[in-house]
């Protein structure tokens, strides 16, 4: 069994979804073949770094036309390396660019995409995913029937195994050509957050923010403990409505979904559509002055109060501490 | 220009959904449907399009008859024409983009908008699968739009910042939440929307090449506990966070 995995990469750094899509890539095949695709400029010089998640082999697409991640670009990149290597299996993370390029490739190859899965396998012949669905109420198990069958990986759903560092893997240039026309719509510009922002979708913490902050004073509190912790800054869809925060930062059925390691949510009630957002972090504290407040039940700990001093309080606890 | 929006009939966010007795679907009795909130994007965004440059917005969507409800908000808020090509719901998002395509190729569109995903299945795939089997570019998760001569300039949302996209037209963009305002039907509107003909039209496409195999809950999060109150409770939270939960 192969399955060939799509292992994006920014600005020669692989995103951290795109490892754990690796990691479950090697574990679907299991006694089969893995190979890895990497695409944009110096993708072969950036593979070595992967060599330690178990692909058999690294194939790299590096074209000047590729530079730039484009929908047309890669998914025909993509569609050439997969008529060549025939994988029952294609993977890639469900990250911005992921749920972009995979429905124009299921569309490029005529098959369905099952997308932002939570849980694989691969039973008779046939790929088969589990996936949240109405705001993660449900979980949906479907099955494509076609082949390759093609999955996005939710981010932070996978593990990512710690890699074999001695590992070395081939690593084969694949020859491809487009042109120029075939690429329509086309990056002119990337505005990027602040240098250093922790990006809120791979942070391990995530400090979150809602209308009981009561406006962008609070917020300044909440940043000053993130950067205490570490970790990234998320808002409810109150704070974002409210002007303080951008709706970058919101997490939510309509904003972002997380899964960090710890998530801190403060002045959020909890709210249906805020819970679909963040209901998979692996701990969540709530910090609220309402003791009936939603959110704590289903908060692992929780801290009923005022969050004008206990932010502070936990900043310098935090502080303190390291 | 001639703009298209694409839309769907779905269940209310505010909605609790349960599993119908056959495993594969919810129950829908009780259960409110109203436009998919990110269409509602999609068509304030073609109506701001025609009010500035004229033209006209026509809607489409694709579903059993109560889809006409969404269609008939949709012309309320103020969209010309309402097409509807009546099926059983698809959850085959290739399938139903190939429906769609069928239809919408049958006439020349300056622009396809529509909701960057449904509420329902969350896939955010049919724009982009329907702008490959229409062999136009697309532009997804847009939350700002600008129109020029035969071409659009997107501002498209990704992590850690925004792409900004250049397309020459027709396209398909799907819109973000933060692309507009969505407006609300006047009374006015409302009125006049039940006077204007939903055109239907049958699918082509049938069958599916995705099975579902059944539906399940997610394993509840029970509460957990408040540690205590006020500035008191830190020292213990930061505790249980190191030595319980071992997560600092």
């Amino acid at each position: 069994m192969k399955v060939l995995v799509f292992a994006e990469q920014r600005g020669g750094e692989f995103r951290k979804a795109a490892i754990e899509a690796l990691c479950e890539g090697r574990r679907l095949s299991g006694g089969g073949e893995m190979i890895a695709v990497i695409i944009g400029k110096g993708a072969a010089g950036i593979a070595p770094q992967i060599s330690g998640y178990g692909p058999d082999r690294i194939l790299c697409i590096d074209h000047p036309l590729l530079e730039q991640y484009s929908t047309e670009g890669y998914s025909a990149a993509l569609e050439t390396a997969i008529r060549q290597e025939n994988p029952e299996v294609v993977l890639m993370a469900a990250t911005s660019l992921g749920r972009d390029l995979a429905p124009r490739l299921g569309a490029r190859l005529g098959v369905p995409v099952l997308a932002d899965v939570v849980g694989l396998t691969f039973e008779g012949g046939m790929l088969q995913g589990v996936r949240p669905i109405y705001a993660g109420k449900l979980l949906m198990k479907v099955r494509s029937k076609a082949s390759p069958g093609i999955a996005t990986t939710r981010p932070k759903a996978f593990p990512a195994v710690a890699p074999d560092g001695s590992r070395q893997t081939a690593i084969q240039p694949l020859s491809f050509d487009i042109a120029e026309s075939a690429i329509r719509a086309k990056v002119k510009q990337l505005q990027s957050e602040a240098e250093g922002t922790i990006e809120l979708t791979e942070a391990d913490i995530v400090v979150s923010g809602g209308r009981g902050l009561k406006g962008t004073e609070a917020f300044k509190m909440l940043e000053e403990l993130a950067r205490a912790l570490g970790a990234a800054v998320g808002a409810s869809r109150a704070a974002v409505d409210a002007g303080w925060r951008s709706h970058g930062d919101q997490v939510g059925q309509t904003g972002k979904t997380v899964a960090p390691t710890l998530y801190i949510a403060c002045g959020i009630s909890g709210a249906i559509q805020h819970l679909a957002g963040m209901s998979s972090s692996k701990v969540i504290v709530a910090i609220n002055k309402d003791p009936d407040a939603p959110i704590f039940k289903i908060a692992d700990y929780g801290i009923v109060g005022d969050v004008f001093e206990i932010l502070p309080a936990l900043t310098e606890a935090i502080k303190g501490m390291r | 220009m001639k703009i298209l929006v694409c839309v769907k009939h779905v269940p209310d966010t505010e909605a609790a959904v349960k599993i119908g007795a056959d495993g594969k679907s919810i129950q829908t009795q009780d259960v409110n449907f109203v436009l998919n909130p990110y269409d509602e994007f999609a068509i304030e965004e073609a109506l701001r399009i025609k009010e500035a440059k004229g033209g006209e917005v026509t809607l489409l969507s694709a579903g059993p008859e109560e889809a006409k409800k969404s269609l008939r908000t949709g012309l309320a808020m103020g969209a010309d024409h309402a097409l509807h090509l009546v099926c059983r719901h698809q959850h085959d998002t290739l399938t139903l983009a190939k429906g769609l395509a069928a239809v919408i190729s049958a006439s020349s569109w300056d622009l396809v908008l529509c909701g960057k995903q449904a509420v329902d299945d969350d896939e955010a795939q049919l724009g982009i699968m329907l702008a490959q089997i229409l062999n136009w570019p697309s532009v997804s998760t847009v939350i700002k739009l600008e129109l020029g001569e035969g071409k659009a300039t997107a501002h498209r949302e990704i992590e850690g910042g925004i792409e900004v996209v250049e397309t020459p037209l027709p396209a398909v963009i799907t819109a973000q939440k933060g692309l507009n305002e969505p407006r609300y039907a006047s009374l006015k509107g409302i009125m006049m929307a039940k006077k204007k003909e939903i055109a239907e039209t049958p699918c082509s496409q049938s069958g599916s090449e995705v099975e579902i195999l059944d539906l399940s809950y997610p394993k509840s999060r029970g509460g957990g506990k408040i540690v205590g109150e006020g500035v008191a409770a830190v020292p213990a939270l930061i505790k249980l966070l190191r030595e319980e939960a071992k997560v600092l």
